[in-house]
């Protein structure tokens, strides 16, 4: 079925997909990447261990930014109710 | 207790049992009544779908009993809780704009209508509705008892007193208001949460002389409690990724959520509601865990899990404030169960009676039945809350991943995949719900990760599976899709 609303829904479906992974990459690396070491011994960025402050904070903060950027540019408005043609 | 703290939670209980009555003129004016009481007319708009989202989503364990746990393990708990991050995008934009075409064109009101449609199966019908009740039912009265231990807790009221002045609130503006209701009053109540969690996040880091401050003492009483794996390596890596599917991605699975990325008017307010509702959850969950786990060194000592938040609040902040504060917790509760509430009213009103017992009813009858299966449904909660059986205590423990195991994959693949047929929905549900007991009961953490992990990756193999193999016995594939 050649049908323009669902290609536009699939679509930012696996954009949404997408986004998990990268939100889980960044996540997951900098948590374990930097934290795995002696807690006695951990970089402190703006008063909280460098591990949490780019996995959580930053992190989550990019994410955010990331998906204002998805929505404002790949993100297409679809009319909900009107029946279209296949 | 000050009343200057229960002031502000007074005005909140009132402006909340106003729009119950404003709600209910929607409901007595609409002509399509189910639509309206169900699902609030299709009109939401992008704040409102965030915040019924979010605040559907967040709970009691979001406010008092996950900043507890955070208290005692420390920065590992913050990392865990941010496992949640995706429920704020990715529930929408999965379901999202499919979901909403789909049951537009199926004219679904509930999730089990979209279900019905497409899988034709009453057993996958029965399936849905026997989980939706039993586990929804669990999970409420789970966080209606830990509503009145609140009210309890802060007023000084007795647990009996405080159950029932908490069900007359909820009840009387789910029962008049319906889903206009429960989605307006969750747009207060999560705006609450995130400027409760701000005002109480900045209380304690002053409280605690700054974050340098703060970490510095955490360092000194036990290293452990800032480093990812929390106090004595309690946590792994494949632990706590795990929670991502119990708390992040599978959230599409959760009745409650899903049936809301069907109430939104158009793409724009879906659109806003991603961002927002994103920006929500990460303030509440970062904010939430991170308040528990500063708080250790503003309050030490603190022996109970539930009463840090309370302490804490009560503590750092002048009474008023902390008035407005506490609101939170309540409202987070709150939200939870009117969406719960509607959610289990509308499988039996809409999906069992009057689909299997009076199709014919007339819209007068359908009109009080559901006032009254609402009503009922509450009060039978209620009573539950005053002394939970055992089995209900059991049945919630298994709701929530329970729940995601059934009915993730009926929906992303009944949304998707055209071949997905009812023999394997049957499949992956049975499969799914059957293993996370079996695995929660009997080897619960096996291989080190969260029980619901497996039950999910097997209900997607069974699904598959199934459908490939019976795939031809299925005459006519929806065109819907």
């Amino acid at each position: 079925m050649k049908n323009e609303r669902y290609r536009i829904a699939h679509r930012e479906a696996w954009i949404g997909v997408a986004l998990v992974i990268v939100n889980f990459a960044i996540w997951y690396g900098f948590a374990y990447g930097l934290g795995s070491g002696d807690p006695e011994k951990y970089t402190y960025v703006f008063g909280f261990p460098a591990w949490f402050f780019y996995s959580c904070i930053a992190g989550t903060a990019f994410m955010i930014v990331l998906i204002f950027i998805v929505i404002k540019f790949f993100f297409k408005d679809v009319d909900f109710e009107e029946e279209d043609e296949d | 207790m000050h009343w200057s703290v229960i002031a502000p939670l007074i005005v909140f209980v009132i402006i909340i049992f106003g729009i119950g009555f404003w709600s209910n003129k929607f409901v007595k004016s609409s002509d399509s009544f189910l639509s309206e009481y169900f699902l609030g007319g299709r009109e939401m708009g992008g704040f409102l779908l965030a915040m019924t989202m979010m605040a559907t989503y967040g709970s009691a364990s979001s406010f008092i009993s996950g900043p507890g746990v955070a208290y005692n393990t420390g920065l590992g708990w913050v990392l865990l809780a941010l496992a949640q991050l995706p429920a704020g995008y990715f529930v929408l934009m999965i379901l999202g704009k499919k979901f909403a075409i789909v049951t537009r064109k199926l004219k679904s009101i509930t999730l089990i209508d979209f279900l019905r449609s497409r899988y034709n199966s009453n057993v996958v019908v029965w399936l849905s509705a026997i989980s939706i009740v039993i586990f929804l039912f669990a999970s409420m009265v789970a966080q209606w008892v830990g509503g009145a231990r609140l009210i309890e807790s802060l007023t000084g009221m007795s647990y009996t007193t405080a159950l029932f002045i908490f069900a007359v609130v909820v009840l009387v503006y789910v029962i008049i208001g319906g889903f206009r209701a429960v989605a307006l009053t969750d747009a207060l109540q999560g705006s609450i949460m995130v400027v409760g969690t701000i005002i109480l996040l900045v209380g304690v880091v002053i409280a605690g002389g700054g974050i340098d401050n703060i970490m510095g003492d955490l360092v000194k009483e036990n290293a452990e409690l800032v480093s990812p794996f929390g106090v004595g390596h309690a946590y792994s890596p494949a632990y706590v990724s795990s929670f991502w599917i119990l708390v992040g991605v599978g959230v599409i699975g959760l009745p409650q959520i899903a049936v809301r990325a069907m109430s939104y008017k158009n793409s724009r307010g879906m659109h806003s509601a991603i961002l927002i509702g994103t920006i929500g959850i990460a303030t509440i969950m970062f904010g939430m865990h991170l308040i528990g786990i500063f708080g250790r060194t503003v309050i030490p000592g603190i022996e109970l899990g539930d009463k840090v938040m309370p302490t804490l609040t009560m503590g750092v902040l002048p009474p008023v404030v902390a008035g407005i504060v506490l609101a939170a917790p309540m409202a987070a509760i709150m939200s939870t169960v009117n969406a719960l509430l509607m959610m289990v009213s509308s499988t039996i009103v809409k999906d069992i009676y009057l689909h299997y017992i009076k199709p014919d009813a007339s819209d007068d009858h359908v009109r009080k039945t559901s006032f009254l299966v609402t009503a009922v449904v509450g009060v039978v909660v209620v009573l539950m809350s005053l002394n939970p059986p055992e089995i209900i205590v059991w049945l919630n423990m298994f709701a929530f991943g329970g729940l995601e195991a059934v009915f993730i994959w009926p929906i992303v693949l009944g949304l998707y995949w055209k071949k997905a047929n009812k023999f394997g929905a049957i499949a992956g549900m049975v499969v799914g719900l059957s293993m996370y007991i079996v695995i929660t009961q009997y080897f619960p953490n096996v291989l080190g990760v969260h029980s619901v992990t497996f039950p999910v990756i097997s209900a997607l193999i069974a699904f598959v599976l199934v459908s490939f193999a019976t795939h031809r016995k299925i005459k006519d594939t929806p065109e819907f899709i």
